[in-house]
């Protein structure tokens, strides 16, 4: 049967199983909103800014490891797009946009809402494509869906120009596509799998280290396995947290710039350490030429580029993460060398010693709400079940320290990018995934600005998300350099004008609750969480202005000259 | 050390924009980039010369492979190779030096593909060294216009970079 564009492009939609589309209209897009109008299978969530579209696909993508999808118009609409594709890009998020443009005829005229979206948003996405003919359209949607969630994920831009939405062609959407440029490395080699075994199990002071990629590899269940079976101490990058379990007693927190006192110094001292998708990026590194001074480094990866791009490495293996643990652990397992317990039990005493510096205690006497006191109580209300997804600056930094995922999937927060105003629209995105779960957006008066007008969408879909604003006056994370390294000298980052948020709130028809002092903290939470159950609740949370994060790794310092207090 | 990259690419439009905003977006360098559709019109051949350490131009071939558009590629520099580039140059050709420039378009197996008066224009083929030696000989002669191909490579022997 004959369709139009617009009708063939929402059937790939349905046919790729896409349960919910975020975007905004506008006229390069209007044939596909009318075919969208005609329709029930595909669920549009309409966004108030096109930058959310993209964050809630995101958070979507996150919460579910299903491809976010968002539609959003030409010009404008693109470039609005840009930061949650960017977004997405650099934490390997797999996300189809499908941007609408200007008339083929019209393309290069300078046409009304036109811009060379194709060109703007190659350097932030897997790939992009172009879709010059109706004939080609299924093809392209399919190629897109399978480039974005094969190999290392990431965005994937199709940009429809509006006349083809228009012309007809038979809609047949194929089942199956291969590309002979693209053709992601799956299986780990066998030799270096054996050579790694062999290094891993010669360790005395091993070390496992790992990232996102676990997560998006969904080797979180072999993880366990691999490290529960040789006893060996973990840690997880921010964007790794939940891959393993926080509670567990091999776990020994997050590593980087604001991870654990335990974490870095047992990365300084390893002599093993054993890298799972993850990229060591500089906020995990501190100064290279400092980074794991004794260590041999095995490295597994689904990118090989991602391999020997900062740190050289002994052991490479390119592969997918979860199937190259499962061989891991059959050769460990077959292997006539065994873990060098004395050794481990040894290493296990040096990092008790550093855990026992108990690097994340805060004043609990304070008279003033201790923001790291907030996270652990929405932690605890919360049985550590919740999505949590967060902004960028201090307020996330404390959400990773003070609320233990264990759970993947959990943690949603964009790490490479550092976006400030990801984290309600992401919230969106989780919430909608799952409708029953309890979803927590942790942000600050400064980062919630940014996308507050999803408020809004928030209303519309019915959203019980809650939102800890931990309001300190602050850009907290630029306040925290500035008296470190610039003198107290707090340039722009004062952010003490502020909307009255409990008022705003209430305007979008949400719940807003104000509190001030730490012994009303407790009443407000269960509110939120239990007499709000089904309502918004926006926690405008008045923490300590001075209040900063530690422990820190200074910039240009080794891993093992972290600041404590 | 100088490296000479082939890549057997999709033909598609943008694909040249992907490798070179790959290199500016990275801060890689690129020295010369020729680039042409092949027999199968379907693909394109590109011959990309580079330079940097070791560890950079393996960052580089990873992060070419990595494009999706690339289908194939090969670090001639690696084995045994032949490079060719073409130069055309427009030189001045009046009195003694006229007789000059035949005489070394002659040692250097130049053509001279067009006449004037007052010019004559070379064409010359060969490793880009040989084209640098050529440039050097002239340094007596008043050089109007020089264009330069860039590099162009292939394997030795019975190596092939196709699908």
């Amino acid at each position: 049967m004959e369709l139009t564009g617009a009708e063939i492009l929402v059937r790939c939609l349905k046919e790729e199983g896409v349960e919910y589309l975020f975007g905004y209209p506008g006229g390069a897009v209007l044939h596909i909103y009318d075919a969208l109008y005609k329709q029930e299978d595909v669920k549009h969530i309409l966004v108030r800014h096109e930058q959310a579209a993209t964050h809630a696909a995101d958070g979507y993508a996150r919460a579910t490891g299903q491809p976010g999808v968002v539609l959003v118009t030409s010009g404008p609409g693109a470039t609005n797009a840009v930061t949650g594709i960017a977004t997405a890009y650099m934490d390997s998020i797999p996300m189809v946009v499908i941007t609408g443009q200007v008339p083929t005829h019209l393309i290069g005229n300078d046409a009304f809402q036109e811009c060379d979206s194709i060109g703007i948003t190659r350097p932030i996405v897997k790939h992009n494509f172009l879709v010059k003919d109706v004939k080609d359209l299924a093809e392209t949607i399919k190629k897109a869906f399978y480039v974005a969630s094969s190999g290392r994920p990431g965005p994937v831009v199709v940009d429809v120009p509006k006349d083809v939405t228009a012309q007809s062609f038979e809609f047949s959407y194929p089942k199956k596509i291969t590309m002979r440029s693209y053709s992601p490395v799956t299986k780990g080699h066998v030799g270096q799998i054996k050579k790694a075994v062999e290094l891993i199990l010669s360790a005395k002071k091993p070390m496992v280290y790992t990232g996102g990629g676990v997560i998006l590899g969904n080797g979180c269940q072999q993880l366990r396995e691999f490290t529960q079976h040789l006893g060996y101490p973990i840690t997880n990058t921010l964007m790794g947290l939940g891959a393993y379990p926080s509670t567990d007693k091999q776990f020994v927190g997050m590593l980087g710039m604001h991870g654990t006192y335990e974490a870095n110094m047992a990365m300084h001292h390893c002599d093993v350490l054993i890298a799972i998708g993850a990229r060591f990026d500089d906020r995990v590194t501190g100064n290279l030429e400092k980074f794991c001074p004794d260590a041999k480094i095995v490295h597994i990866d689904v990118d090989p580029a991602s391999i020997a791009k900062t740190v050289q490495v002994d052991v490479p293996i390119v592969g997918e993460v979860a199937d190259v643990l499962e061989s891991l652990i059959k050769h460990i397992n077959e292997s006539e060398a065994k873990v060098d317990t004395p050794a481990l039990e040894k290493w296990w005493q040096q990092i008790d010693v550093w855990r026992a510096q108990d690097c994340l205690k805060y004043d609990t006497e304070s008279a003033l709400i201790k923001p790291q006191h907030a996270i652990k109580r929405v932690y605890e209300i919360t049985n550590g079940e919740a999505y949590v997804t967060s902004d960028v600056g201090q307020h996330q930094m404390w959400a990773a320290q003070y609320y233990k995922f264990d759970e993947p999937r959990r943690w949603i927060n964009s790490g490479g990018l550092g976006t400030m105003g990801f984290g309600l629209p992401a919230a969106i995105g989780v919430q909608l995934a799952h409708p029953d779960k309890t979803v927590v957006c942790v942000t600050g008066e400064s980062s919630i600005q940014m996308c507050i007008q999803e408020l809004a969408t928030c209303m519309q879909y019915g959203l019980p998300i809650k939102i800890l604003n931990l309001n300190n006056g602050f850009m907290g994370m630029v306040r925290q350099w500035q008296e470190f390294f610039y003198d107290k000298r707090y340039s722009q980052s004062v952010m003490n004008v502020l909307p009255d948020f409990v008022a705003l709130a209430e305007s979008y028809g949400h719940v807003g609750i104000r509190v001030e002092k730490p012994e009303d903290l407790d009443a407000a939470l269960a509110d939120a969480f239990n007499k709000y159950k089904d309502r918004l609740v926006f926690l405008d949370v008045v923490t300590d202005p001075d209040e900063n994060v530690y422990p820190m790794v200074p910039a240009g310092a080794g891993l093992n000259e972290m600041v404590l207090v | 050390m100088q490296h000479i990259v082939s890549i057997l690419i999709e033909n598609e439009s943008g694909a040249l924009s992907r490798v070179a905003g790959l290199f500016s977006a990275r801060g890689y360098n690129i020295e010369s980039l020729t680039v042409a559709p092949t027999d199968d019109s379907s693909l394109s051949r590109m011959t990309l010369v580079t330079s940097g350490t070791d560890e950079i131009v393996e960052q580089i071939l990873k992060q070419l492979n990595k494009l999706v558009d690339v289908v194939k590629l090969v670090d001639l520099t690696e084995s045994a190779h032949i490079e060719r580039e073409m130069m055309l140059i427009k030189v001045e050709a009046v009195g003694e030096s006229r007789a000059e420039v035949k005489r070394l378009a002659d040692i250097f197996r130049g053509n001279i593909i067009d006449v004037t008066d007052t010019t004559y224009t070379v064409e010359l083929t060969g490793p880009g060294e040989r084209l640098d030696a050529f440039l050097q000989s002239l340094s007596s002669i008043s050089i109007h216009e020089v264009v330069r191909s860039g590099a162009m490579g292939i394997s030795r022997g019975e190596k092939v970079l196709g699908l």
